[in-house]
């Protein structure tokens, strides 16, 4: 057994191990959010369900203000897209493009801002957004989730811009374009899969943020303000129902945007 | 008709001087080619005449119109790339007819323009694919149709050979030749290599740190280099140098005398550089001593290094010259192609 065996080894059982770690709740959840109420409580659980119904989901959703908060949650994500990606795109083209001064510092405080767990930002930001008494309406939720997702979109789309040689847009001068022009006609639709992505993400961020949506709103609840309104007093059934009903979107998006994930990252 | 004037032009990267005033006046049809080493300006200078970078100082006409200040889409100019440009998102046809549809040219005749374009460059099987499928070649001719379609007066290349290998480079070489002639555009070329220069330019201005060295046609330059740069940057092998003072009608350097038939009072007692090229020098019975370093036959010809007192000089001696290294051989300098240049400035001396 040589060193290369070993190495691999020893990656994929870590691979393993950490794929073990997220997927066993996940799965957990899954099989009791396909269990009939009845046998939710059943011990040993059976690790293949015996049992398939939709009787949990259909209780989940046909529980007073769930469908409501979807729509909301939906509405909310929308709007933090189009605000997100409206702000985030020209910081990332100027990202990618432009070396103005500060541009470093820039970055790092675009960066700093991650730093922070999402609670510690999200209490301010609402205090901030009571004190203006912008709240318990869809757009300041999703003013907070877009301050949130910003630093994301930044660095994705300056990584985006970077990808697209500068020459491209300068031959489109030559040929004819304004600078929007050209940036219309050739930079846009080559980042276009990677603005898909951000979009995708962001999406993600507002749909799974929690803190800021229950701080913020009363009547007008997304989905997990609602669900976790309500976690106290609901059945198990209900929070194992709610549980895969939020983490779904959230798996099937990564799953379609983890190509440019990697890249984010650093593949090879 | 549209000539391109540029007069004192200067441009300032941070504190460091890309372009330090440089004039030239480029003729209605010309074929003028930019020639350097990397960092001399010279992709700076032609990246001002298409109004991607703007001029700190002096000012760009082309034809009787002064585009100083104007956009490239407004200068009237086709250019082509060196990493070719071509757009990843459209086909051939499309990235062809990009500038005419651009400029709002009626579709008939986008496609009649795209269709001429295709063909002048051997591009008619290829319209549809997208540039991904295409080599590296097959896209640089794009790039040449995409701006030969827009019959812009003025066409600037950036180094549009210089990503192609050594045999494909070649074929471009002729193919971009053929195409000067047929098309009789104002050309501004870029590029560092000064073979290409050379075999296709009409005029050529050898750059060095943000100035014109010296400008003129090929072979007034390779025969008359306005400096040791130039005599050194031009022609493969470069010319050879020897350093020396003319004293009592020999040109005497360390570890050698060259005997001057026509006594230059002007050089006497000067600190001098001597010039010749390697086609210049021949091997025979009598001359100036030297010992064989190297020889490498190559095949048309045998390119001989030989040391004269300390300085390798390169001579270019028929394939059958018979010398082995160590061997003690003379040589004889063609005393009309000799040229003198000044030791400490390298300019060249008059004569």
């Amino acid at each position: 057994m040589n060193a290369r065996v070993l190495d691999r080894t020893l990656i994929y059982g870590i691979a393993v191990l950490l794929a073990v770690w997220v997927l066993i709740p996940f799965y957990i959840i899954a099989i009791s959010a396909f269990t009939p109420q009845a046998k939710i409580f059943d011990y040993p659980k059976p690790l293949i369900p015996t049992t398939f119904s939709t009787e949990t989901m259909q209780f989940f959703v046909d529980a007073r203000g769930v469908i409501p908060s979807v729509l909301n949650s939906v509405l909310v994500a929308v709007f933090t897209i189009v605000f997100g990606l409206a702000l985030g795109t020209p910081a990332g083209y100027a990202l990618a493009r432009f070396h103005f001064r500060g541009r470093e510092a820039f970055q790092v405080i675009v960066l700093a801002t991650k730093m922070f767990p999402i609670a510690i930002l999200s209490i301010p930001l609402a205090v901030t957004f009571l004190q203006l008494g912008l709240y318990d309406n869809l757009v300041s939720v999703a003013l907070v989730h877009t301050a949130m997702a910003l630093p994301f979109i930044i660095l994705v789309t300056g990584g985006v811009f970077v990808a697209v040689s500068h020459e491209l847009e300068e031959a489109a001068q030559t040929l004819g374009c304004s600078r929007w022009g050209a940036f219309l006609r050739v930079a846009l639709p080559l980042a276009l899969p990677g603005l898909a992505a951000a979009a995708i993400f962001t999406f993600v961020v507002s749909w799974n943020e929690v803190f800021a949506a229950t701080i913020l709103t009363l009547r007008t609840r997304t989905l997990p303000a609602q669900v976790l309104a309500g976690l106290g007093t609901s059945p198990l059934g209900f929070k194992f129902a709610g549980g895969l009903f939020m983490a779904l979107p959230a798996v099937v998006f990564i799953f379609m945007i983890r190509r440019y994930l990697i890249n984010l990252w650093g593949s090879r | 008709m549209s000539g391109i004037g540029i007069q004192n032009a200067t441009k300032l990267f941070g504190k460091t001087q890309a372009l330090k005033g440089i004039s030239i006046d480029i003729r209605d049809g010309e074929f003028m080619v930019l020639l350097g080493p990397s960092g001399c300006g010279k992709t700076t200078l032609l990246r001002c005449v298409a109004g991607l970078e703007r001029l700190d100082g002096g000012n760009v006409r082309i034809g009787e119109r002064d585009v100083t200040d104007l956009a490239p889409r407004h200068r009237n100019i086709a250019m082509v790339f060196q990493s070719y440009a071509v757009f990843p998102h459209m086909t051939v046809a499309g990235n062809i007819g990009f500038g005419l549809r651009m400029h709002r040219v009626p579709k008939a005749q986008v496609d009649t323009r795209v269709r001429e374009g295709a063909e002048l460059l051997g591009l008619s099987p290829f319209l549809e694919r997208y540039p991904a499928q295409l080599s590296g070649g097959q896209r640089q001719r794009v790039a040449v149709a995409r701006a030969l379609v827009m019959d812009a007066p003025v066409l600037l290349m950036d180094e549009p050979l210089s990503n192609l290998d050594a045999l494909l480079r070649l074929q471009a070489r002729a193919d971009l030749k053929r195409l000067h002639k047929e098309v009789k555009r104002t050309t501004i070329y870029v590029t560092h290599d000064q073979v290409e220069a050379m075999s296709m330019g009409d005029r050529i201005a050898v750059m060095r740190e943000g100035s014109i060295e010296q400008i003129g046609a090929p072979m007034d330059i390779y025969d008359n280099p306005a400096s040791q740069f130039v005599g050194g940057f031009i022609g493969s092998p470069p010319m050879n140098f020897l350093r020396g003072a003319v004293r009592d009608g020999n040109f005497a350097g360390e570890g050698f005398s060259v005997p001057m038939s026509r006594p230059r009072v002007d050089l006497q007692g000067r600190e001098i550089v001597l010039g010749v090229r390697a086609e210049h020098i021949t091997i025979g019975a009598d001359g100036v001593p030297a010992r064989v370093l190297v020889v490498e036959p190559l095949g048309s010809h045998a390119l001989v290094t030989a040391l004269v007192g300390k300085t390798a000089v390169k001579v270019q001696a028929p394939i059958d010259v018979g010398v082995r290294p160590d061997q003690a051989i003379n040589l004889r300098f063609d005393e009309a192609t000799v040229r003198w240049m000044d030791a400490g400035t390298g300019a060249a001396v008059q004569h």
